[in-house]
């Protein structure tokens, strides 16, 4: 009998059996809690307070608000992609390649898509929490408006799954650790520099303006940067529709990749 | 019937890594997969384990059929792989119990299972140590104790015991003899010889993708070889000549069958006496005489060029 092979592109089949992955993490996460809080806040705090009060001193305002309070959220939206996109690049690629945790994992009654899926809500979890610490921050020193901030933790969230989701493409991509730095030179750097997190949009000539569109970061920052002002955003539903898309579809394709990597 | 396999393909591209495989485990026994490197036997494992589509051929996983139902079959099912994945983060105690919740078993339950694992795996004292401490013996003994922590039907072990000392093998041997007394099925892969003989109730010697024989131990080797071997080697011909060159002359005569590799004459007979009357006339040579065992068998079956 000819058994035709299962397409690696046949959609993701999720169930809560990812959920004892998920738990495998947060418990090597607690052994390591405060050095790793302490070390996803110390990045974003530094840039926060640095290019705050540093470029604050020659940019009077920016857009009728002092620039660390511009810089609130771009640096809570930065720190929770740049948190998502470490865990499932560097970690995440440890446990897949080097530790081989998946493979013991995949010898359980747990599928690859439960095991990828687990990945993907870790690392979105992670991305909350740096988000949720930088948010604490920027609220604390007064940098940010208390009203709707809570909100952002849902959005950040969802952000982290997006990145979570494009840096998972990589991984499933990746023939060593070097490959990453590919990804942040080249995707996430220029991404950062181009989505509102630093200077506002409309500095940008039009031509940038178009590409700024279509990446995911600008449409957490055009949420949170709101929301942290006190204010309600525009197109709520259109942002978040974004980030949607690009962590589904790159969900999606990393399974794929990975269906094809790892159960050749 | 804990595994049973019909047909079996899977190919790469153009290359049939398995080329057609049947096998039938019956319950309770052990079965061993042998084979040198490259053979398919880690592939074949895959395959029964559902973690790789088959080209084309049925198997049945604790009676369910694989791929198909694989998720639902693993987890009857415990699985020492080739390499060691214990979770270098945890203690020995963490692992089995993250190991257990992957099988949905609760806590608590997990938690009164721990102690008769650990010491099953001779760990008693290593509850609370990083896997980072532990010897290789003991994180195989480790990996060992957390296959069995869903009380499997049928154990499936991939080489469990390359690059581990003799004392650490001897060890995990009994352990799994201990299992296979207790009713576990045990499955498993290695290319060493005196593991196979010792530990399996039938073997299948497998190479290229094929299963050359099957049967028990004694079966294999009363089928294809001749009971009695003596090897020769050292000077023949007051120094001119070495084992080759005395088997040239006498071996065909003394011996049903020989073969010459690098300085040694390997002669497989049935009545040894006029070989060995001949060799102690002989006083440049020196010999080994030993019944054949399953590396002359496996020898014979698959040559004896290297495969790396």
């Amino acid at each position: 009998m000819n058994t035709p092979a299962p397409s690696p592109w046949r959609p993701p089949r999720l169930s809560l059996r990812f959920v004892p992955v998920w738990q495998r993490n947060f418990l090597v996460w607690r052994k390591l809690a405060l050095p790793s809080v302490l070390g996803n806040l110390a990045d974003p705090v530094i840039y926060l307070f640095g290019l705050g009060f540093g470029i604050g001193m020659l940019v009077p305002d920016v857009g009728g608000m002092p620039y660390i309070t511009f810089l609130a959220a771009g640096m809570v939206c930065y720190s929770t992609m740049n948190s998502a996109s470490f865990e499932v690049l560097y970690s995440g690629f440890s446990r897949m390649h080097v530790q081989k945790t998946w493979d013991a994992i995949l010898n359980a009654p747990v599928e690859l898509d439960d095991v990828v899926f687990a990945e993907l809500v870790w690392a979105a979890s992670k991305a909350l929490l740096s988000g949720a610490a930088i948010l604490l921050v920027v609220v604390a020193f007064g940098f940010a408006e208390a009203r709707y901030a809570l909100w952002v933790l849902p959005l950040i969230f969802l952000a982290g799954l997006s990145f979570a989701a494009l840096g998972l493409v990589m991984t499933a991509l990746a023939p060593s650790y070097d490959f990453f730095m590919y990804y942040f030179t080249l995707f996430v750097t220029p991404m950062t520099l181009l989505s509102g997190v630093f200077f506002p949009l409309e500095q940008l000539p039009p031509a940038l303006r178009l590409a700024t569109d279509l990446l995911p970061l600008t449409h957490a920052v055009l949420i949170a940067r709101p929301l942290l002002l006190g204010e309600v955003p525009h197109a709520v539903a259109a942002h978040l529709a974004v980030l949607a898309a690009y962590g589904i579809g790159a969900f999606w394709l990393a399974l794929a990749l990975l269906r094809r990597r790892l159960l050749k | 019937m804990p595994l049973s396999i019909r047909g079996l393909v899977k190919r790469y591209g153009d290359t049939a890594v398995v080329a057609g495989i049947d096998l039938d485990l019956h319950a309770g026994e052990c079965f061993t997969l042998l084979g040198p490197n490259g053979a398919g036997k880690t592939t074949t494992l895959r395959c029964a384990l559902g973690l790789s589509a088959p080209t084309a051929g049925e198997i049945r996983l604790t009676g369910l059929p694989v791929p198909a139902r694989a998720r639902e079959a693993r987890a009857r099912v415990g699985v020492v792989p080739q390499q060691d994945n214990l979770d270098p983060d945890f203690t020995c105690a963490e692992n089995l119990l993250v190991y257990g919740r992957y099988f949905g078993l609760r806590d608590a339950e997990i938690a009164a299972r721990i102690p008769e694992l650990l010491a099953f795996a001779g760990l008693e004292n290593r509850r609370d140590a990083k896997i980072g401490t532990l010897s290789g013996g003991m994180k195989r003994r480790l990996t060992l104790a957390r296959a069995l922590v869903n009380r499997p039907r049928l154990l499936v072990l991939d080489e469990p015991t390359t690059g581990l000392d003799p004392q650490a093998r001897h060890l995990i041997w009994d352990r799994l003899k201990q299992l296979v007394r207790g009713g576990t099925t045990v499955l498993l892969t290695t290319h060493f010889m005196d593991e196979a003989e010792r530990l399996a109730d039938r073997l299948a010697i497998l190479d290229a993708g094929r299963i050359l024989t099957e049967g028990s131990p004694r079966e294999v080797i009363a089928a294809h070889i001749e009971p009695q071997v003596v090897e020769v080697y050292g000077e023949y011909d007051d120094g001119n000549g070495g084992a080759p060159a005395w088997a040239a002359h006498h071996a065909a005569a003394l011996a049903q069958r020989f073969e010459v590799s690098g300085e040694t004459a390997f002669c497989y007979l049935t009545d040894p006496a006029p070989l060995l009357a001949h060799l102690a006339a002989q006083p440049g040579l020196r010999y080994l005489h030993r019944p054949a065992n399953l590396e002359d068998v496996f020898l014979k079956l698959t040559g004896r060029e290297l495969r790396d």
